[in-house]
């Protein structure tokens, strides 16, 4: 054959954008306005946000709707049920409940989301590692991380309190945060792991890999959208989880020093007059629990949905 | 597999020897001794015979090789609060009774966790959803002392057939384990929902009923076995998490498990339990985490061992 | 369903079955734990046994008498041993394992003449010797008896038990197998009470030396009281019978006493509601004021001979100055906090001597001493900027420093301290940070001196206003204060010297008058302790330094 026959004229030089056609995805904004549009056919996730809004607006201002403060103490109004005075009611000290349950809601939620953000940001970047690196060091950082989720809970929690109190502070905002979230992360990271160890075997990585996708552009680009909806669900339930073992920890009497509440240790403060047949102390707290929990599960479930690559049309 | 399995053994020894020694860091690094109480002080000579007595007095270096050495034989001490057992016997008491707890909880978790989620998902955003998803988040909703403790007031002492405490025969074990299978439960259920939504989605399923298998059959053949993975994969980390975080439901319905004995060695500083409860921890964890990974890769068609070897 | 799924359903299994694997043993004992059961269930319905059934809280560290180290151990003690002397079924003090007694008249000297028909539970005459051998090994080092202590009032107690004497000087003997000799370092008043108490109960002597582990399995267990130990399933209950060789077992009506370990107030209490106990004693606060104000016969508010109060550190300005700390005392209303927060019975306390120990005369100590302790808003502001001035501060330089009242993580602790953080900030102007620490963490602080403000209470040991008064001179170990005031010491010192009752009583009357003019602690109130009975349940009662004997009760209809 002439090999003239191939001129340079001939080839045209393919554009980077081209070459890479692998990463062409849709423009960021028209993504998340997609997301949101999405989101707002989601009835159920749309009431649970409507409700996470109220709550959040309510733990900013209701402290300061009630004329009582929150550590006002009226010791011949002990124990008053709900009533146009103290919405509330009071608790065992004479306090109004309805200060002190919303700041209480404050706190918890300042605990449960910074837990929840600091395990998510954790865990994706470990188990993600993990996930994509060679055997060996997956091996390595998984026994890390079961090392981690050995130690004694109760251990760590007691030393960190008493390592990081400046005297006075007792159980501070800091110390709860870091208590939830110094083992927390650990079964995120697992989650991620195990997300991305099957990812990475479907089809469309396979693809990018043979066309020459580093392992940090797949896991950014596949595998992390792909396994959103899983580890959102995760998170959604990491609020709970840490608003959960920040009131556990008030059973104990580890909880939020007082007399600053939290929705855990109102609750347990709660528990104490249950014999008595005094119900309202405990279901306040318990409801806004529930409300939190349920506003952060749908918003989760619908977050999900609307995020899923494939279930976009 | 067998191999594999060795390979996963001789890492567990070193995952527990970093366990111990971390652990043995921390206890001796908090404050206080286990020796102390309110009333009374003890007399100087007094206090040396006691640390004495359980080899506190030697140097921490010598300590924490003793330990290693008594814990290579297995043998945990003598617990420095309870002077009518030692750490073996507290353990080989403490956790059947714990485990059991943890067990039947994960069997009620297990069977309806998977099973409302994959409703919710084959039904997404129909009343089958919600109302499998609010079930599983009232689970999720009130922290487990105040759900304990409305089951004692509520349901124990009204119902003659439900005792309110103890320990023994079945009956004692319902109220707990349901308390304890809330939480699981409720996460299973959410996990399979959104895995089963995306497997839903995948091309094997659409391949496999474009070739004419019925409904019922992709559902069992295909989509819950894909989409139980990270169900299956949390389970691990669940099952230890139950025994070590019974201690609520422990105390509130006054079970003489394991569980306690995770906070109260802390709170009293008994060094040996401390020690003895987390090492055996620690194996029960990675114990758990080696099966699940077994598990995994049997169940999963993606994940092959062989992939270790090279 | 796919191999594979049945893969993962037998793994599962086989874990089940690890799992009940090693729960065989307990299985093994539950054909033992229901026939228990329904023959206790038939005792009270069918054969008409009488088990007293009530909840003992904690798990016993150990059931030997000297390593107790509280009540949720001294409780199963008492109703398993009987010492020197003991208290009857009205709560009087009266010889127990002795026939008789004899003191020398320096009071220095006592002789016990044991009784005849006392035997342990394996048979063995109980002997003189058994109480020599006792009490020695509960003060030699080696045992490491944490309440040792409480042996010190006996010659060479101390420097025995503290590394400095020999075993053979210490001042007990066995004259013979039924006579005791006990020489003691001063005349003690209370001596005889201290011999009812339960670091000097007897041990058998032969069975703890050829089996150390004695006290660690019923089986082993031997005891000369009114009731032996049967069985003990840790962490879950306790069970005592009868002891029918007790050589007073026609006093005792009961058959047994089942003990629960119930750690949950709130649970203890459903069961007492429920019929499932008989008594209980550790009742949730709230209870005890809804029982209260309502006067319900069930209730019973014990007589306690104990003290919560703050401890201040004088080491830290301007809590040296005293007039800073009786400010701090006056602005605490402890009216309220007895009737509104802590609702238990406990009386505002006048004093550090609480009340139910008696004087000279045989008068009440608290009443014949009167209230030192005065409650007036006005008057602590004034004195409170006083003091201040003293020290060139003003209550904002107070402020500034964020001076922290600490306590040991416990509901009640919790409530009282807001209740006076509130009480000190409306009434004072200050701010005080509250913190919470474990109890451990707690004793470091106080010991190392780290603290500003603490929480502390004492539970008399005796019936006497020294075992109060005793805490604050300088050579207290318990003087967490650091009070140093020779003047004190020297009363103290007076009132220690001699059996002279008029002299005595004189000398601690003046020292405590003298404590609360410095107040170097800052007492709140008197301890009580409520607990509930059954309406057919007869002969329980409160000695003030016990928890409520039950060896006596009965159970009717």
């Amino acid at each position: 054959m002439d090999h003239t026959a191939y001129t340079k004229d001939m080839f045209e030089k393919v554009k980077r954008d081209e070459y890479h056609a692998d990463r062409i995805t849709r423009p960021t904004i028209s993504y998340w306005a997609d997301v949101w549009r999405r989101l707002k056919m989601n009835k159920l996730a749309m009431t649970g946000l409507v409700i996470l809004i109220i709550i959040f607006i309510m733990s900013i201002l209701g402290p300061y709707i009630s004329k009582f403060d929150y550590r006002e103490q009226d010791w011949d109004k002990i124990n008053l049920r709900p009533n146009k005075e103290y919405w509330f009611g009071t608790d065992e000290l004479g306090r109004d409940l309805f200060s002190r349950a919303w700041l209480g809601t404050r706190y918890s939620l300042l605990i449960g989301v910074a837990a929840a953000l600091i395990d998510f940001g954790i865990g994706i970047l470990y188990g993600g590692i993990a996930g994509m690196a060679s055997p060996r060091l997956d091996a390595i950082m998984m026994r890390i991380a079961e090392v981690v989720y050995s130690i004694p809970y109760m251990l760590v929690v007691v030393l960190i309190s008493v390592v990081f109190s400046d005297a006075g502070s007792g159980t501070s905002m800091f110390v709860l945060i870091l208590a939830m979230t110094i083992t927390g992360w650990v079964p995120m990271a697992n989650l991620v792991r195990g997300q991305v160890l099957a990812l990475k075997e479907y089809e469309y990585s396979l693809a990018s890999e043979s066309l020459g996708a580093s392992k940090g552009w797949i896991l950014r680009k596949h595998i992390i959208p792909n396994s959103f909806g899983p580890i959102l669900v995760n998170v959604t339930l990491t609020v709970p989880r840490a608003i959960f073992a920040e009131a556990t920890l008030g059973f104990m009497g580890l909880g939020l020093q007082v007399p600053k509440p939290s929705l855990g240790t109102l609750a347990n403060d709660g528990l104490a007059v249950m014999p008595i047949g005094i119900f309202y102390q405990i279901l306040i707290p318990s409801i806004l629990i529930s409300f939190i929990m349920f506003s952060f599960n749908v918003l989760g479930d619908g977050l999900r949905d609307a995020l899923d690559p494939r279930l976009r049309q | 597999m067998a191999k594999y399995i060795l390979k996963r053994i001789a890492l567990a020894i070193v995952t527990i020897w970093a366990v111990i020694t971390i652990t043995f860091v921390l206890m001796h690094s908090v404050p206080g001794n286990p020796f102390a109480t309110e009333n009374r002080k003890i007399p100087e000579n007094i206090m040396e015979n006691l640390m004495k007595k359980y080899g506190l007095d030697k140097p921490k270096s010598e300590q924490y090789i003793m330990y290693l050495k008594n814990i290579a034989r297995f043998d945990f001490g003598e617990s420095m609060k309870q002077d009518s057992e030692t750490v073996n016997q507290i353990i080989a008491r403490g956790f059947p009774v714990s485990a059991r707890l943890g067990v039947q909880a994960i069997i009620i978790a297990l069977i309806f966790g998977p099973a409302l989620g994959a409703i919710a998902a084959l039904y997404q955003n129909k009343a089958p959803d919600y109302i499998s998803m609010i079930i599983s988040i009232i689970g999720v909703s009130v922290p487990s002392f105040v759900l304990g403790s409305f089951f004692v007031q509520f349901i124990a002492s009204k119902v003659d057939w439900i005792p309110i405490s103890g320990w023994g025969e079945f009956r004692h074990t319902i109220l707990p384990s349901i308390a304890l299978a809330l939480m699981p439960l409720a996460q299973f259920a959410r996990l399979m929902r959104s895995s089963m939504l995306e497997v839903l989605g995948q091309d094997y399923i659409k391949t496999a009923k474009s070739k004419g298998i019925s409904r019922f059959a992709v559902i069992m053949k295909h989509a819950i076995r894909n989409a139980i993975l990270p169900v299956v994969s949390i389970l691990g980390t669940t099952i230890s998490n139950l025994v070590a975080g019974s201690f609520v439901i422990e105390k509130i319905f006054g079970i003489p498990g394991l569980g306690q004995f995770f906070t109260t060695s802390v709170f009293n500083r008994d060094y040996t339990l401390i020690m003895g409860v987390t090492v055996f921890y620690a194996m029960v964890l990675i114990a758990m985490m080696l099966l699940v990974d077994v598990a995994y890769t049997l169940i999963d068609p993606r994940i092959r061992l062989t992939k270790e070897g090279h | 369903m796919s191999k594979k799924i049945l893969k993962l359903i037998s793994i599962f299994l086989v874990l089940a079955v690890l799992f009940t694997g090693c729960s065989s043993p307990a299985s093994e004992e539950e054909p033992q734990e229901t026939s228990e059961e329904t023959t206790s269930e038939e005792t009270v319905e069918t054969t008409g046994k009488k088990i007293l059934r009530t909840n003992n809280s904690s798990e016993p560290g150990s059931l030997d008498p000297p390593l107790a180290q509280g009540t949720h151990e001294s409780w199963i003690l008492e109703n398993c041993f009987e010492g020197l002397m003991t208290f009857d079924e009205n709560g009087n003090l009266v010889e127990g394992m002795a026939e008789s007694y004899e003191v020398s008249e320096d009071g220095l000297t006592y002789t016990f003449k044991l009784r005849d028909n006392i035997t342990w539970t394996n048979g063995d005459p109980v002997t003189a010797h058994d109480f020599e051998f006792s009490w020695k090994r509960a003060l030699d080092p080696e045992t490491a008896a944490n309440y040792a202590s409480i042996l010190y009032y006996i010659k060479g107690a101390e420097a025995y038990n503290t590394g400095q004497g020999s075993r053979d000087d210490v001042g007990v003997k066995a004259l013979d197998d039924k006579t005791l000799e006990v020489t003691l370092e001063t005349p003690t008043a209370f001596f005889l009470e201290l011999t009812a108490f339960y670091t000097y109960f007897p041990v058998n002597k032969n069975v703890v030396e050829s089996n150390p582990d004695w006290a660690k399995d019923p089986s082993t267990y031997v005891c000369n009281g009114p009731f032996k130990l049967v069985e003990w399933k840790h962490n879950d209950q306790i069970i005592l019978e009868k002891n029918p060789n007790y050589y007073n077992a026609d006093k005792i009506k009961l058959d047994g006493i089942d003990l629960d370990i119930l750690e949950d107030q709130n649970t203890a209490w459903q069961k007492y509601l429920g019929g499932e106990y008989d008594l209980l004693v550790d009742i949730p606060t709230s209870v005890v004021n809804e029982l209260k104000t309502k006067g319900d016969p069930e209730l019973e508010i014990g007589l306690q001979v104990g003290t919560y109060y703050y401890n201040v550190n004088p080491a830290v300005k301007p809590f040296n100055n005293a007039k800073v700390r009786k400010a701090l005392s006056m602005a605490m209303d402890r009216e309220t906090i007895v009737e509104k927060i802590t609702m238990g019975g406990q009386i505002a306390a006048g004093g550090v001597v609480p009340p139910g120990l008696k004087d000279e005369n045989g008068n009440d100590f608290r009443e014949a001493v009167g209230n030192l302790i005065e409650y007036n808003p006005e008057e602590a502001k004034r004195l409170f900027e006083e003091g201040l001035a003293e020290e060139g501060m003003t209550v904002e330089d107070f402020n500034n420093q964020g001076f922290v009242l600490l306590y040991n993580t416990s509901e009640s602790h919790r409530k009282i301290a807001q209740a006076v953080q509130e009480m000190w900030r409306t009434t004072l102007g200050i701010e005080i940070v509250l913190e919470n620490v474990e109890f451990q963490v707690k004793l470091d602080r106080e010991q190392s001196g780290d603290y500003h403000i603490s929480r502390a209470g004492w539970i008399g040991d005796y019936m006497d206003p020294m075992t109060f008064l005793d805490l604050w001179w300088s050579e207290s170990a318990f003087n967490d204060v650091n009070y140093n005031n020779p003047e004190y010491d020297a009363l103290i010192r007076k009132a220690k010297s001699t059996n002279d009752q008029n002299v005595r009583m004189a000398a601690m009357k003046e020292a405590e008058v003298m404590l609360m003019e410095d107040m170097p602690v800052i007492p709140v109130y008197f301890y009580t302790q409520p607990y509930v009975v059954k309406p057919n349940v007869t002969g329980i009662f409160k000695v003030p330094v016990r928890y409520p004997v039950i060896t006596y009760a009965d159970i009717t209809g």
